[in-house]
């Protein structure tokens, strides 16, 4: 039930009026769920803060939260879940500090008349104020997804070393279940690396991964054909029996990519190969 | 319009394309390039696309071109500093600019030429590197004796 | 709510190194990664070089697209030339290796996650693309 705009004008000017009252009165319904991991003034600023952008938000003749007059409200609301969810704090915690707007009025309510005009207003208020706290709700989630897609990115960094093996080759060994996401990020560090060391050569040994299906397989092999364009060239060492028939059986082409058994196999392949280079040179 | 300077080092030639090519400034470098390489006798060209953040297929088969006609005028060409991002892109688009020789970087680059072709990258002249008389090939100082 | 647009007519060379331009910071702005912005750049690149030479000129339109759970970019390639006769020979890989033949659209078409192609003899030629955020 929408807010007309008669009711939104009223409430705006309740939410004025009784300026002082409500944010002692609504800092002290969330302070006990907070447990005192927040502190009161903090508090009491967010929940001031807070009622300014209600009052305001209505003021200007905002009867959904969706309306460009609650603009600043939702921005505002966005910043205290933003807060609340890299300070730890659970989503009904942050949910909750902006349901309580709603008893604190209530209250403010009660010592007027009783009609059932108020009720209504009150009820369409109601709405509004829910409609803010799904909305901080909705931007928490956010925010704590992009936190934790920032934490397996460096998750990823860190467990995909690339190392320096020699003058001009990297190695990059592979451990654990590839999926394809991660085939792909993998794939475009050793890229990078090629072109930040000047390493024309890359063994990528993946005798640390259990399985291969075909989206890595191919992921692999258009990393190859990727790094070759670049001037580079990939060997791929450490395939386990059991991967070797799964390729075979898939029907992919390594080609003339060379594969050797043992990242030590792939060292000396690559050694006699520059070793040849250096004999030829005067 | 704008062109796309060619240096010469040594039995060399350097292009480095450092704009965002219209497909007439490709066709122009490609020009230039088959004039230098006949004026100047050289037998080595680098062009470096470190620069550029796509490759699409016109400039695939420029490169592709400039590297035939060198390799007619006996030159070979080696084509270096392609971007990770450009490489895997054109490995998606299919295009896989067939005879071009590529290396990560210049030094690379220069290394590869001297192997393929015992290129005589700093002009010193001397046995083995043939062809040094034509064009602006710097002759070796010789002290008197 | 339509999303605004950009459009670039096209009726140059250097128009498709405008095209070039405006979808990369078109791309850059809806955080596309680095990858997918050469991707869509170099298809843009394609399919406005194919309006110029095939269509004999026409617009390239670039707007964000929204499909509710992702931000993207979709690009419009259009002209009013002849038109695409025999579309199986179009999406031929053919011209991707110097043969001239085709145009190459499969291999657009691989660098981008919606490709729709709306042409017929004599009424011109409309394609589409999207390319979304992961």
């Amino acid at each position: 039930m929408a807010l007309s705009s008669d009711e939104a004008d009223r409430f705006a000017a309740l939410l004025e009026e009784n300026r002082d009252e409500l944010v002692s009165a609504w800092t002290a319904g969330v302070v006990t769920s907070l447990r005192g991991r927040l502190s009161r003034p903090e508090l009491e600023r967010q929940t001031a803060e807070l009622r300014k952008g209600f009052q305001a938000a209505l003021a200007s003749g905002a009867t959904d939260l969706t309306d460009d007059a609650a603009a600043e409200l939702r921005a505002q609301l966005s910043e205290v879940s933003t807060l609340r969810a890299r300070q730890g704090f659970t989503a009904t915690e942050t949910a909750v500090s902006v349901y309580a707007l709603k008893d604190v009025v209530l209250a403010v309510l009660d010592r007027g008349e009783e009609s059932a005009a108020t009720l209504r207003n009150y009820v369409a208020f109601a709405s509004f104020v829910d409609q803010a706290a799904l909305f901080t709700f909705d931007s928490y989630v956010r925010v704590r997804e992009e936190l934790i897609a920032d934490q397996a990115e460096q998750l990823l960094e860190l467990s995909t070393p690339v190392v320096k093996l020699w003058e001009g080759v990297v190695a990059v060994p592979l451990v654990g279940t590839l999926d394809s996401a991660r085939a792909q990020v993998v794939m475009e560090r050793l890229l990078q690396t090629l072109v930040d060391t000047g390493s024309p050569y890359a063994i990528i040994d993946i005798t640390g991964v259990p399985a291969v299906d075909t989206q890595v397989a191919l992921h692999i092999l258009k990393t190859v054909v990727a790094a070759r364009l670049m001037g580079a060239d990939c060997i791929i060492s450490g395939i386990r029996p059991q991967i070797a028939q799964t390729i075979v059986a898939l029907g992919i082409e390594f080609g003339d990519i060379a594969t050797k058994a043992s990242l030590a196999d792939a060292l000396r392949y690559v050694l006699n190969r520059t070793g040849q280079y250096k004999r030829q040179v005067r | 319009m704008e062109r796309v300077p060619v240096l010469k080092i040594g039995d060399i030639l350097l292009v480095s394309i450092q704009i965002d090519m219209e497909d007439q400034v490709a066709l122009q470098l490609q020009e230039d390039l088959a004039d230098r390489i006949v004026s100047t006798g050289c037998h080595g060209v680098i062009i470096d696309i470190s620069a550029l953040d796509i490759v699409d297929s016109f400039v695939g088969r420029t490169l592709a071109t400039i590297a035939s006609i060198s390799r007619v005028l006996d030159a070979e060409t080696v084509v270096v500093g392609m971007r990770p991002a450009v490489a895997i892109t054109l490995v998606e688009l299919g295009l896989s600019m067939p005879g071009i020789r590529t290396a990560l970087n210049v030094e690379l680059g220069m290394e590869l030429l001297a192997r393929e072709r015992e290129i005589d990258i700093f002009g010193l002249g001397g046995e083995g590197f043939g062809d040094a008389d034509e064009g602006e090939t710097e002759k070796p100082v010789v002290p008197a004796s | 709510m339509t999303q605004p647009s950009d459009r670039i007519e096209v009726s140059s060379d250097q128009d498709v190194v405008r095209v070039r331009q405006l979808v990369r910071t078109a791309a850059v702005a809806v955080k596309l990664s680095l990858v997918d912005q050469t991707k869509l750049v170099t298809a843009a690149s394609e399919l406005a070089r194919n309006t110029l030479v095939y269509g004999g000129g026409g617009s390239v339109e670039v707007s964000r697209a929204d499909n509710g759970r992702r931000q993207g970019i979709r690009i419009v390639f259009a002209d009013q030339g002849p038109g695409i006769a025999d579309l199986d020979l179009a999406f031929t890989d053919g011209y991707t290796s110097g043969g001239g033949l085709g145009l190459g659209l499969s291999g657009a078409r691989r660098l981008v996650d919606e490709f729709i192609i709306d042409t017929a003899v004599g009424q011109g030629t409309t394609i589409t693309v999207t390319k979304w955020c992961r």
